[in-house]
C-alpha cells in the first residue's frame, strides 16, 4: 500500500479507463507528482469499467466522437487489447434501412471504412442468425472488442515507470476543500481529504464515471449526469462458440430495431438491451462495494425488465439460444452515466478552477478522452475539437438534477435510436422564455430549444406567404413540402417564404437566446484584446465581429465586440454558445481586479429587425438619426424606440439592411409590439431561427460555430483570416501567425446542389454531415487527413439554389468545380459556386450596406 | 412421482449486511432477492427427479405478493406449478411458514394433488432456524430426513434412499413414501434457467392458495451485525525473497 503524498501537482479521482488514461497522457506530457485514487480495488475497484460489455463499432453521427473513439482504437491495439472481430448492425424495417444508410453516410465522411451488405452476407459471417428477419445490414471489419480493466493497468505501470504516479487504491475521497480564487466569485481547489489523509493540490480531476456527480458536489461543482441502468444478460455455455476457444470469433450483431446487442464471449454469448425503461438511480443511493452483492455498478437485475428483449434474442439467434442446457448464467443492471444531451461531460467546471470532470464516457471513448483531456489540462486546447463535450455547454437551469434526469430518461432510449439531426426534446421544455414568447405562441410559433431557450423556428401564421412568395421565389419548390419524410421532419417550407418576405420586405427575428457579456474597468481594453483576434481599440460605438481562438489556434468561438465607451465593451454571442464563452472570458478574467465581466444574457432581449423596409419602421419608432449617414453599418448606438431604450447594433447576419435591438429584458414586449405595429403597413413578418441560422446565413456564407467552426480548422481556412493582424498579443496568436504564413490546407467553400433527384425521382435534400465525393465517388481528403463533408446544409430561396457548405483542399476549392455528395445511399451532382467567404447572395454586401 | 418444493423468497446479500435504521429487519434497498442455494438444489433435484421418473413439480411459497418472482424463477428450470400463498409484507416465524405451508399442502391435496415427496431446503438462507421442514413433516405425519445430500428413488419398492454427511462418515437412510426431504448444497449442481423457460414462466399463470395465519411462537426484538473481523494482510515480502515465506504459509495450510 503506497502511501499519500501530502502534497501532488494532481489528484485524479477514479482508476476507471478514463482516469487511468489520463495519469498516463499527463505523465507523458511532463506532469509528475501525480496521484491516482480509488475507493475501490484495484484492477476492478468496482465502476462501469468492470462490467461493461467492452465493444467498439466506431462510426458515430457525431465526428467529435467518431474522432475520441479512432483514437481510443489505436491505443486500445498500442497496448495489444484491441481484438478486432467486426460488427454488423441490422435493419429490421424500412425506416432503419434509411438510418443504415446515412451511417455508411457518417463512415464516409470520417473515413471509417464500412459497407452495406446484404442478408445473405450477415448469414456468412456470424452463422446462426435467421437472416429471414433482416433487411439488410451495415458492416464495419474494424469493430472489436477491448480489455478495459487489463489497459487501465498497463496505463498505470507506464506513469509509474516515468516516476510520475502514486496509485492509492481502497482510498476514498471524503471531501474538497476550494478557497476563494484572485477573481471575484469563483473558487479553487486546495485539499482533497481522503480516509488515508489528506493531499494539497491545485489540481482534482474527477473520472468517477457514476460517482462523478457526488464527487463534484464536494467541491460545490455540478457534473451534470445521472447513473442509469443497462440491463445485461450472459447466455451458455454454447458449444459452438466454445469450439471457436477464443474470446471472440464472430462479429457482434446490433440489432438496432429492438435496440439490442449480441456478442460472443468465450462460449456464452453476451445479449445486452437499450430498449427497457429508463431505470435512474441516485449516485447517493449506489450502494458501497461492501453491500453489493456484485458491485456497486452491478445491480440486481430486474427480469420482467428484460423479459421483452429475451424474445426478441431468441427470434435471432435461435439456433445457438433456444436450448434448454443454454441458460441464464449472468445477469446483472449495469449502471452507466447518462447526460441531458447524450454527450461526455470534459473539461474544468465552470464553478471551480483547477477541479475538472471527465465522465460521462463510454469503454470506446476512454483513453482517446484521457489523451484529450490531458492536452487541454496541459495547453489549454486539444487536438480533437470537444465543444459538444465541454462540461461548460451546460446553463445552471441544464445542470439541474430535475433537467437532467427528464433528459437523460427521454435519451436512454434514443441511444440505438434513429435520432434525426434537428430533433427537439420533449421533456423539460420552457425553462427560458423571451418577453415575445406569448406573442410567437399566439402566431403559432414552432419553438425549438437550445441552452433551455424556446426560440421560434418558424411561424404557422406565415402560412399564407407559401402562397404569396410564389412570385418572388427563383425556385418555386422551395415553397413546397419536401417529398421525402426525413428532408422535412422538424421543418417547414414556411421558413422559405419568411426569408424571401424577409428579402421584399422586413422580418422581426427574435433573438432573445443571444448571451451579453459587459466587459468594463480600466484593464478592459488590454483584456479584450487578450481574448479575441481583431483590433478593438477603435472608436467608441464601433462593432467588430471577430474569432475567439484556442491557444492552439482553432475556434473557440466567433461572437461580436461592442466597444461602448474607452473602458467598457459588450460581447455578444450565441445562445449555444453562452455558457462555454462565459467560462471561457471568465477564466481569463485578470487576477487585479481592473476588469469586471457581468453576464446581462437574463437582463436583455433582443430583436434582430432587417429587410428593405427596416429603415423606414425605426425610423417610424425613434426621433435619433437611422439614416446612413447618420448611423453608418457596423457601428452602435443607444435609441429610444417607442419608450425603450435600446442598443443597436447595424450588423446583419441574414444579409440585409437593418438591425440588432437589444433592450431591458422587461421592456421587450413594448419594443416588440411596437415594432410590429410600425412595421405592419410595411409588411414586416416574422421570421424564425431556421432564416437567421441557415437560410439567410447560407446564402451569405456566414460560418456557424460548432458547424464550420470549430477547434480542428484554423481562421485562414475558414476565410475569417482578418485583413492586418494586431501588435497586441491575444490567445492563440502564435498558431494564428503560422496558418496564415502558408497557404491553407482546406478552404471553406458553399457549394450548390444541381440535380436532386434520386434514383427513384424523388427530390432528396442532405441534411448536414455527409461526405463530399468527387464525381466518381473517392473521399475527398486534405493534406491533414481531414475528409470533406457537408457543415451545414439548407436553402437558400432568394438564389434558388440548395446550399452546403464544406471544406475543401485546394485542388477542388475552385468555383465551377463539379463533385457529388454522398447521401442516404446515393450521390448527388454539386458545383463550387463560392471558394471562401464571398456571398452567394448580394456578394457585395450592398443591401445591407446602405 | 408428484413433487412439492417449498421455497422462501430472501434477500441477495454481498458482503456486508446492511440494516435498516430501526434495526429490524435487513435494508434491502440495493438487493435483489432469490431462493437460498439449499432451495436451488430442491428445485434441481425435483426437476431431475420428474424428468427421469415422470410425474410434476409443484413450487410453493408463503411470502409477500413480490414472491411470485421466484416462483416463476423456479418454473423458469422446469417446475410446473407456482402456488403463491400471499402472507402480506410481514415476515413470519418458522412455526407461521410452516403452518401455512401445511396449510396450503392440505388444501393442493384435498383439491386432487398427491405429493409424493416435499423438498426443502434445509435451513432459510436468511432466517436459518431449521425448522419449517421439519415442522410441516410432523404436522403431515410424514417421515422427515434433513442435511440430504442425495436421493435415490425405488419406484417398484416405494421408498427412497436419502444420504447425509455425518461426522467421520456417511448416513443413509430409507424411508417409506411419501416423505419429507431437507436437502443441502452439494445434492447437485443446479441449472441456469433456459431462454425458453424464462420465457415460459413469464407467461405461466401461478395459483394462490389462501390459508388463516396463526401467531407465532417467536418475536424478533432486533438484528445486530457482529462486530467487523477485519481481515489482516500480511506482507510476505517482494520479489524472489518472499517464496520461503510464501513456502511457509502453503505448508501451514496444508495445501504442499
Amino acid at each position: 500500500m503506497s502511501s499519500l503524498p501530502e502534497r501532488a501537482d494532481v489528484v485524479v479521482i477514479g482508476a476507471g479507463i478514463v482516469g487511468n488514461s489520463i495519469v498516463h497522457h499527463l505523465a507523458d506530457r511532463g506532469w509528475r507528482n501525480i496521484v491516482l485514487l480509488d475507493k475501490g480495488p484495484l484492477p476492478d475497484p468496482g465502476g462501469s469499467t468492470g462490467h461493461a460489455s467492452n465493444f467498439i463499432f466506431p462510426v458515430d453521427h457525431s465526428k467529435e466522437i467518431t474522432a475520441l473513439t479512432l483514437d481510443s482504437m489505436r491505443q486500445y491495439e498500442k497496448f495489444g487489447t484491441l481484438t478486432t472481430c467486426g460488427g454488423v448492425e441490422i435493419s429490421r424495417t424500412e425506416e432503419r434501412d434509411q438510418e443504415l444508410l446515412r451511417r455508411m453516410s457518417s463512415a464516409t465522411s470520417w473515413g471509417v471504412p464500412a459497407e452495406m451488405i446484404s442478408p445473405a452476407r450477415v448469414g456468412e459471417l456470424v452463422p446462426f442468425v435467421d437472416t429471414s428477419l433482416i433487411r439488410t445490414a451495415f458492416w464495419t471489419p474494424s469493430v472489436a472488442v477491448v480489455d478495459p480493466l487489463q489497459t487501465g493497468a498497463l496505463m498505470r505501470e507506464h506513469a509509474r515507470a516515468l516516476g510520475a504516479l502514486t496509485v492509492s487504491a481502497n482510498t476514498e475521497v471524503l471531501g474538497i476543500d476550494t478557497e476563494e480564487a484572485g477573481t471575484p466569485g469563483t473558487r479553487t481547489v486546495r485539499t482533497v481529504h481522503t480516509d488515508k489523509g489528506d493531499i494539497e493540490t491545485d489540481t482534482v480531476v474527477v473520472a468517477c464515471g457514476v460517482w462523478s456527480r457526488r464527487i463534484a458536489g464536494m467541491a460545490g461543482a455540478s457534473i451534470p449526469l445521472t447513473p442509469a441502468v443497462h440491463q445485461m444478460i450472459d447466455v451458455g455455455p454454447i458449444p459452438e462458440l466454445a469450439a471457436t476457444g477464443q474470446e471472440i470469433a464472430y462479429p457482434i450483431v446490433r440489432d438496432m430495431d429492438p435496440l439490442m446487442y449480441e456478442r460472443q464471449s468465450g462460449a456464452d454469448l453476451e445479449v445486452g438491451s437499450y430498449a427497457h425503461r429508463p431505470i435512474l438511480h441516485d449516485p447517493d443511493d449506489i450502494p458501497s462495494i461492501a453491500a453489493s452483492a456484485l458491485s456497486p455498478t452491478q445491480l440486481p437485475f430486474t427480469q420482467e425488465d428484460f423479459d421483452p428483449q429475451l424474445a426478441t434474442a431468441l427470434e435471432l439467434f435461435g439456433p445457438i439460444l433456444d436450448r434448454e442446457e443454454v441458460g441464464v448464467r449472468h445477469a446483472i443492471n449495469g449502471l452507466l452515466s447518462l447526460t441531458p444531451d447524450g454527450s461526455p461531460v470534459l473539461g474544468e467546471t465552470p464553478e471551480v478552477r483547477g477541479l475538472w470532470s471527465a465522465a460521462a464516457v463510454w469503454i470506446k471513448e476512454g483513453p482517446g478522452v484521457g489523451r484529450m483531456v490531458a492536452e487541454w489540462m496541459t495547453d489549454g486546447s486539444a487536438e480533437i475539437d470537444l465543444h459538444s463535450a465541454d462540461i461548460a455547454r451546460f446553463y445552471p437551469n441544464q445542470r439541474a438534477a430535475t433537467h437532467v434526469r427528464a433528459r437523460a430518461s427521454e435519451g436512454f432510449n434514443k441511444t440505438y435510436g434513429i435520432v434525426h439531426p434537428r430533433e427537439q426534446w420533449e421533456s423539460s421544455r420552457g425553462q427560458r422564455l423571451s418577453p415575445f414568447f406569448a406573442r410567437e405562441r399566439e402566431l403559432g410559433a414552432q419553438f425549438f430549444e437550445v441552452g433551455g431557450w424556446e426560440r421560434p423556428h418558424w411561424y404557422e401564421s406565415n402560412r399564407h406567404l407559401l402562397e404569396e412568395m410564389q412570385p418572388h421565389a427563383p425556385a418555386p419548390e422551395m415553397l413546397r413540402e419536401r417529398p421525402a419524410e426525413w428532408d422535412g421532419r422538424w421543418w417547414s417550407p414556411i421558413t422559405n417564404a419568411e426569408h424571401l418576405a424577409m428579402r421584399e420586405r422586413a422580418a422581426m427575428i427574435d433573438l432573445s437566446a443571444f448571451a451579453h457579456f459587459d466587459v468594463a474597468g480600466p484593464g478592459a481594453l488590454d483584456y479584450v484584446q487578450r481574448m479575441v483576434v481583431a483590433q478593438v481599440d477603435r472608436p467608441v460605438g464601433r462593432i467588430m465581429y471577430t474569432p475567439v481562438l484556442s491557444p492552439g489556434g482553432g475556434f473557440r468561438s466567433d461572437l461580436t465586440v461592442v466597444r461602448l465607451g474607452t473602458r467598457h465593451f459588450r460581447i455578444v454571442t450565441g445562445g449555444a454558445d453562452g455558457a462555454r464563452d462565459l467560462q471561457w472570458f471568465t477564466t481569463h478574467l485578470p487576477s487585479d481586479g481592473s476588469v469586471t465581466l457581468t453576464d446581462l444574457t437574463s437582463a436583455t432581449c433582443t430583436v434582430g429587425l432587417w429587410g428593405p423596409r427596416a429603415r423606414d419602421i425605426l425610423g417610424e419608432l425613434t426621433a435619433d438619426d437611422v439614416s446612413h449617414e447618420g448611423f453608418g453599418f457596423g457601428t452602435a448606438r443607444w435609441l429610444t424606440v417607442d419608450t425603450v431604450p435600446v442598443l443597436a447594433l447595424r450588423i446583419s447576419y441574414v444579409g440585409d439592411l437593418g438591425w440588432e435591438l437589444h433592450a431591458p429584458f422587461d421592456q421587450g414586449r413594448r419594443l416588440w409590439d411596437a415594432v410590429e405595429e410600425a412595421g405592419r403597413p410595411h409588411g414586416v413578418v416574422p421570421a424564425g431561427i431556421g432564416v437567421y441560422g441557415t437560410t439567410g446565413r447560407l446564402e451569405k456564407g456566414y460560418r456557424l460555430m460548432g458547424a464550420e467552426l470549430e477547434a480542428e480548422y484554423d481562421p485562414v481556412e475558414a476565410g475569417l483570416a482578418l485583413p492586418k493582424v494586431k501588435d497586441a498579443d491575444f490567445v492563440g496568436r502564435d498558431a494564428y501567425l503560422r496558418a496564415r504564413g502558408h497557404d491553407p490546407v482546406a478552404t471553406l467553400c458553399t457549394l450548390t446542389v444541381d440535380d436532386h433527384h434520386d434514383s427513384g425521382g424523388t427530390r432528396r435534400y442532405p441534411q448536414g454531415g455527409e461526405p463530399i465525393l468527387t464525381p466518381d465517388g473517392e473521399r475527398i481528403v486534405d493534406r491533414k487527413g481531414r475528409g470533406s463533408y457537408v457543415t451545414s446544409a439548407g436553402s437558400g430561396p432568394s438564389v434558388g439554389r440548395y446550399l452546403l457548405m464544406a471544406y475543401l483542399p485546394p485542388e477542388h476549392a475552385v468555383e465551377g468545380t463539379a463533385l457529388t455528395v454522398g447521401y442516404m445511399g446515393e450521390r448527388y451532382p454539386v458545383t463550387v459556386a463560392r471558394a471562401g467567404r464571398t456571398p452567394l447572395f448580394d456578394p457585395d454586401d450592398e443591401r445591407m450596406k446602405r | 412421482m408428484d413433487i412439492c418444493v417449498c421455497v422462501k423468497r430472501v434477500p441477495g446479500t454481498g458482503s456486508t449486511i446492511l440494516l435498516t435504521d430501526d434495526g429490524m429487519n435487513v435494508d434491502t434497498r440495493h438487493l435483489g432477492f432469490t431462493i437460498g442455494p439449499h432451495e436451488e438444489c430442491a428445485v434441481e433435484e425435483a426437476v431431475q427427479i420428474v424428468t427421469a421418473h415422470g410425474g410434476s413439480v409443484t413450487v410453493l411459497t408463503a411470502g409477500p405478493p413480490e414472491a411470485e418472482e421466484q416462483l416463476r424463477y423456479a418454473l423458469s428450470l422446469g417446475a410446473d406449478r407456482g402456488v403463491l400463498i400471499d402472507t402480506g409484507p410481514e415476515e413470519l416465524d418458522a412455526e407461521q411458514t410452516a403452518s401455512a405451508l401445511t396449510q396450503a399442502i392440505r388444501q393442493l391435496e384435498s383439491g386432487g394433488s398427491r405429493f409424493d415427496m416435499l423438498l426443502f431446503g434445509n435451513e432459510s438462507a436468511d432466517a436459518s432456524h431449521y425448522q419449517v421442514g421439519i415442522r410441516v413433516a410432523c404436522a403431515l405425519e410424514l417421515p422427515m430426513v434433513g442435511g440430504v445430500k442425495g436421493i435415490q428413488i425405488d419406484e417398484a419398492a416405494g421408498t427412497l434412499d436419502l444420504r447425509r454427511d455425518a461426522a467421520g462418515g456417511i448416513e443413509v437412510y430409507r424411508t417409506p413414501l411419501p416423505a419429507a426431504v431437507a436437502v443441502a448444497e452439494g445434492l447437485n449442481l443446479p441449472r441456469y434457467p433456459s431462454m425458453r423457460g424464462r420465457l415460459r414462466a413469464m407467461k405461466a399463470r401461478l395459483d394462490t392458495v389462501e390459508v388463516q395465519l396463526e401467531p407465532g411462537g417467536l418475536r424478533k426484538r432486533g438484528l445486530r451485525r457482529p462486530a467487523e473481523q477485519g481481515s489482516q494482510t500480511v506482507m510476505l515480502g517482494t520479489g524472489p525473497e518472499a517464496a520461503d515465506a510464501v513456502a511457509d504459509v502453503l505448508e501451514e495450510l496444508g495445501v504442499v
